[in-house]
């Protein structure tokens, strides 16, 4: 009788929870749809579109035409200057910022992840001017760099160092840029600094035991364990650098002849400036391949270089 | 051994105190320049406190350029996009964290994926589908894709905090016959106001700086942002660094103030987002 009345019961909950599972289903696609339909209509489609475009010559007043590959045999034959060129100082950007951010963010995640008295005062100081609009620190810093009137060669002329023409040199402009660029670290700093804190105290003290110093917990300890954190910002750094436009577009306008005429900028010159869609569009699959590859590089090596707690190796 | 801690620690602190003047002196730098005459602020070496202090420069500077008028653009565009963003990305974040439906995997893991692509990709097709609609010029390509989702990366931070909130609360609430849109609204958006308020910071932030976008679809001066405002003015008076500096203080101030009154959730948000599970 009890097992009867039982069976009844679950029964009905089955029943109930068929329910309550076609609803979920039918709920949870309407309350995803927007993301969902997001992407399709701001990423994907355009990505297709932008790889069809890239085989046409399509000037925004014409209709576009069929040129098949002759966008990237433009681009590969150097019948377009400007495409060596940009890549060449996009790849040095590139080269000489993510390991500049990286160290320089670590360095200060580093120093402050010590035992300090005003710990969170100095956090705050070291993230405040990555909230700074891309514009205004921009202006700040071609008033600092301004090679006649600004501070900074004020004060290296006054230490008798060599001043710098900075932004107005083909051979300063990049490091330049990646000078400016460095001021505006603090969010990596602080994803460091989270990674820091994590360690626990115990694997220090273990080194201690043993009688290890200082350099043998931070490269016994500290740097295995934040080397996922590395990894991380290491490919929003490489990502984020290849795209850099605000700074080239307000500090030099890709100037002075070209030193600066950073991947994204001369694809922004393309298309917006000179209308020339299907060229622009080339130049956009181009970058996307590289980041592409070079991500996909990127994680490769990790596998070797990044240790992940809990992970057990064949070896 | 006790020595050499001591002499470690103010080595540290020396360093940290050397790195954070030269982290401040910008600030300090545009502030002084932008309360001083023009003669002044080249005089070397410099004068650090500004005597007069000439408060003209920030009047002068806002209202050579209508500055009015693209604080009013830039606040319409920011209020719909984090309006937009707030709605959908939770609403979303929801459904990827809590519901369980067929295909929810494979649709967060290429939302998540596209968070990687550049967006230089999308630019030029986004650009011809919205003058295709008629649209370039007017604010709507701004604002419009918040309203799909708010970002990955919001959408990718709120799920992550949705997953800490315990399941057997809305089970409950099911076994009490809430439907799962109340289910959103009374316990999972209560619960998460913290994560909440780190979104809306977030896309404040980025409503507030973003330039490429106003550059590339505002055409007329009159729906001109802050952020191309402020770039305008430097074309146009390029020498007036006095007044240069008064504009950029006056659009880095909120920015500011903003993280001084949210730093929490701003330290929060980031720790969130590079801790990724």
């Amino acid at each position: 009788m009890s097992g009867l009345s039982g069976d009844v019961i679950s029964g009905k909950q089955t029943i109930r929870n068929k329910k309550v599972k076609s609803n979920e289903q039918f709920f949870g696609i309407l309350f995803a749809l927007p993301a969902i339909l997001g992407f399709l209509i701001f990423v994907l489609g355009p990505m297709i579109a932008s790889l069809i475009y890239s085989f046409t010559d399509y000037s925004l007043f014409n209709k576009p035409t069929f040129i098949g590959l002759q966008n990237y045999k433009d681009f590969f034959s150097g019948t377009d200057p400007f495409f060596y060129k940009s890549l060449l100082v996009t790849f040095y950007y590139v080269l000489l910022n993510v390991p500049a951010t990286i160290i320089f963010s670590f360095f200060i995640a580093l120093l402050l992840n010590n035992e300090i008295k005003g710990r969170p005062l100095f956090r705050a100081i070291f993230y405040l001017p990555s909230i700074v609009p891309a514009v205004a620190s921009a202006m700040i810093w071609m008033w600092l760099l301004n090679p006649d009137l600004g501070l900074v060669n004020n004060i290296l002329s006054a230490l008798h160092l060599p001043t710098s023409q900075w932004l107005f040199a083909e051979k300063s402009v990049i490091p330049s840029v990646v000078l400016t660029g460095l001021w505006t670290t603090g969010g990596t700093m602080v994803i460091f600094l989270a990674g820091l804190s994590g360690i626990p105290t115990v694997y220090y003290e273990a080194v201690e035991i043993d009688g290890g110093n200082s350099f043998h917990k931070f490269f016994n300890v500290t740097l295995p364990m934040v080397s996922p954190t590395i990894f991380f910002n290491t490919i929003m750094a490489i990502i984020s650098s290849f795209q850099v436009f605000t700074q080239a577009y307000i500090l030099t306008q890709g100037g002075p002849n070209n030193a600066s005429l950073f991947y994204v900028f001369l694809l922004w010159r393309e298309g917006f400036k000179n209308t020339r869609m299907g060229y622009a569009s080339a130049l956009a699959w181009i970058l996307f391949i590289i980041i592409l590859l070079l991500t996909m590089l990127t994680f490769r090596s990790s596998n070797s270089l990044v240790y992940y707690e809990g992970e057990r190796k064949n070896s | 051994m006790k020595k050499t801690n001591t002499f470690k620690k103010a080595l540290i602190y020396i360093i940290i105190g050397l790195l954070s003047i030269t982290f401040i002196l910008p600030f300090i730098w545009m502030l002084r320049s932008s309360l001083m005459e023009l003669q002044q602020i080249f005089i070397m070496p410099p004068q650090w406190i500004p005597n007069p202090v000439k408060l003209e420069n920030y009047i002068h500077a806002l209202t050579i350029v209508p500055f009015a008028l693209y604080f009013k653009n830039t606040m319409i565009i920011l209020i719909l996009g984090m309006v937009g963003t707030l709605i959908t990305s939770t609403l979303s974040a929801y459904s990827f964290a809590r519901l369980r439906w067929k295909g929810r995997d494979f649709w967060f893991k290429v939302i998540l994926t596209s968070m990687m692509l550049p967006g230089a990709v999308t630019l030029i097709p986004q650009f011809l589908g919205w003058n295709a609609l008629g649209m370039v010029g007017s604010f709507v390509p701004l604002i419009v894709p918040a309203f799909f989702g708010g970002g990955a990366f919001n959408i990718f931070l709120l799920r992550q905090f949705y997953m800490s909130i315990p399941l057997e609360l809305d089970e409950a609430a099911i076994v009490d016959g809430a439907s799962f849109f109340r289910i959103y609204t009374s316990i999972i958006l209560p619960l998460s106001r913290s994560a909440i308020i780190v979104i809306a910071i977030f896309s404040f932030m980025f409503y507030w700086n973003d330039f490429m976008g106003p550059l590339i679809y505002l055409t007329d001066e009159s729906k001109y942002t802050l952020a191309i405002g402020l770039q305008m003015f430097q074309g146009a008076y390029n020498t007036r660094w006095e007044e240069l500096m008064a504009a950029s203080t006056s659009i880095i101030l909120p920015c500011v103030l903003i993280f001084i009154i949210g730093q929490k959730y701003f330290l929060e948000g980031i720790t969130m987002s590079g801790l990724k599970g």
